[in-house]
């Protein structure tokens, strides 16, 4: 099982910490591969609508370690009302199908807990179209939960774990599902 | 369809087409040298003369697991080595090429094989040869169109004068050599109403790509074709359609889905980063559904009931694709020559 973190912004600290207690959460796991790719750490272009196989560099990397996910956890905050321009380019930069048969959780960082619905409004109808099984409840984390790069809030912590615990669950369910449907097939 | 060295009265056209893919055998884990496979494609493009198919192409691409880049040196040698089946390009680049040297390509094969080359022209669904051949992405519509436009012109006119954004200007200039007549030149279409429209709206004969997926929805891309054709001061009716996809038939239905599954997935998964869901793939065998695989009777029906809705021209099938063992092609072939051929051409013939 292949876990991928994505933290998917270049500003600020509190989603890459958030997405450091998941991963976090994920090593007392065992079995799992994990690997975390924080935007900040790439120079992605802007996606030209090509096949992202076509691409080159971070942008090549970035993409192609998002489709060898079976379980992708994507961090985001929340500006102007929506996602980070960041997210979504790299949800342009793949395939219409990228998402099918992984089981994606999220975990959102905000300014204002006025920002909670944004997630089911906006990033969900996304993953949704790109095929992905997303987790139903996320972890929505408030300014307020963090100091100097800490999350100082306790139930945030409980919060992370029972996402993980939970995306795992999925994950297992639904491979069940899908074996059983592949099974009905002789070819 | 005269023109376009079509006649209806032989009924469907029926051919076979190769992306010249390089792939390894996912049953064997070995795959074949770039020697052996451009050898076997030769070899392909023989059983399909030997059988009596009307047509038979390779296509373009400069991408990792891909072999007949130089295409139409590819199709120089299948020239010689076959006598009677129409031979083409499925499809030709032409973004990244220079019509000029495109058209003296085609024109040098159809003299070399007696009047047999076509040009299905395309404008890539990948992308990376435009960094490998020099040209500009941000170019990709205009450059297709323009070349197209040109390559069209020079295929009707041995002096051009021209003049364009792309490349330098044209006055007067010979194109040679030329071939006996105009060479059918089709427009790729990868399946959405809008391209067929643009080819509509040129006035040029289609060929459209099908891999999987309901017969009624790549019917109404063929209705938005020939409106396009028609409100654009053409007639539909004068206009040839070329359909393609995948092919392969055994002995039950069953048993070509055993058969071909490892390949398609495989492959897919190499060349485009995603395998084909089983579950798409198993709704492949509905008579509702573009993909020819199944038993020979099943596939001859569906290219029939095709037709029927259709009322195309051409079909050509995809049979190599993923590593698939020769012997498993040549057994196709034969098929295809003894069993579906006879019936297809006996049902699809139009009356004179």
């Amino acid at each position: 099982m292949h876990v991928v973190i994505l933290s998917g912004s270049t500003v600020g600290s509190k989603t890459k910490t958030a997405m450091l207690a998941v991963e976090k959460a994920f090593q007392q796991h065992e079995a799992l591969t994990v690997d975390m790719i924080d935007l900040k750490d790439y120079d992605l272009v802007f996606s030209d609508g090509r096949h992202y196989l076509d691409y080159t560099g971070d942008t090549k990397i970035v993409t192609e370690k998002i489709m060898q996910a079976d379980i992708l956890m994507i961090g985001t905050p929340i500006f102007q009302a929506s996602i980070p321009g960041t997210l979504k380019n790299v949800f342009d930069l793949l395939p219409t199908k990228a998402l099918e048969k992984k089981v994606v959780g999220l975990v959102v960082t905000a300014g204002s807990a006025k920002h909670y619905l944004v997630i089911e409004q906006q990033l969900k109808p996304i993953l949704s179209y790109m095929k992905a099984v997303v987790s139903s409840a996320y972890v929505f984390i408030e300014e307020q939960d963090f100091h100097l790069k800490a999350i100082v809030n306790d139930d945030v912590h409980f919060r992370i774990q029972t996402l993980v615990e939970d995306t795992l669950l999925l994950k297992e369910a639904y491979d069940g599902v899908w074996q059983k449907k592949e099974d009905q097939y002789d070819f | 369809m005269e023109k376009f060295r079509i006649d209806p009265s032989q009924g469907l056209e029926f051919g076979i087409y190769t992306l010249g893919d390089h792939l390894m055998n996912p049953e064997t884990g070995t795959r074949l040298s770039a020697k052996e496979r451009l050898n076997q494609i030769i070899e392909l493009a023989k059983l399909a003369d030997e059988a009596g198919l009307d047509f038979f192409s390779v296509g373009e691409s400069h991408q990792d697991f891909f072999v007949t880049q130089a295409h139409t040196v590819v199709l120089s040698a299948i020239a010689q080595a076959t006598k009677r089946i129409k031979i083409g390009s499925s499809a030709s680049i032409l973004s990244t090429s220079d019509p000029v040297r495109v058209y003296e390509d085609f024109a040098t094969i159809d003299l070399l094989s007696d009047s047999r080359a076509e040009i299905i022209a395309g404008r890539a669904s990948r992308v990376g040869l435009f960094d490998l051949l020099g040209y500009d992405l941000n170019d990709y519509e205009g450059l297709f169109e323009e070349k197209f436009a040109l390559l069209n012109q020079i295929n009707q006119e041995a002096y051009v004068t021209w003049k364009g954004n792309y490349r330098k200007a044209l006055e007067h200039a010979h194109v040679l050599p030329r071939a006996e007549a105009p060479l059918p030149i089709w427009r790729a279409v990868g399946g959405t109403r809008s391209s067929a429209i643009k080819a509509g709206r040129m006035g040029v004969p289609m060929h459209l790509a099908m891999l999987g997926g309901p017969v009624s929805t790549f019917k109404s891309v063929i209705d938005a074709y020939r409106e396009a054709l028609d409100q654009s001061g053409f007639h539909s009716q004068h206009f040839p359609i070329g359909t393609a996809g995948f092919f392969h038939v055994a002995e039950t239905t069953q048993q070509a889905q055993k058969d071909m599954y490892p390949y398609i997935n495989e492959g897919m998964k190499r060349t485009n980063g995603q395998g084909f869901p089983k579950q798409a793939f198993a709704l492949g065998k509905d008579k509702h559904n573009v993909m020819n695989i199944g038993s020979v009777e099943e596939v001859t029906e569906k290219i029939l009931y095709q037709h029927d809705v259709f009322k195309h021209q051409r079909y050509i099938g995809q049979m190599d694709f993923g590593g698939v063992p020769f012997k498993q092609l040549m057994k196709n072939i034969e098929y295809l020559g003894e069993k579906i051929l006879p019936k297809v051409k006996k049902y699809t013939k139009e009356e004179a």
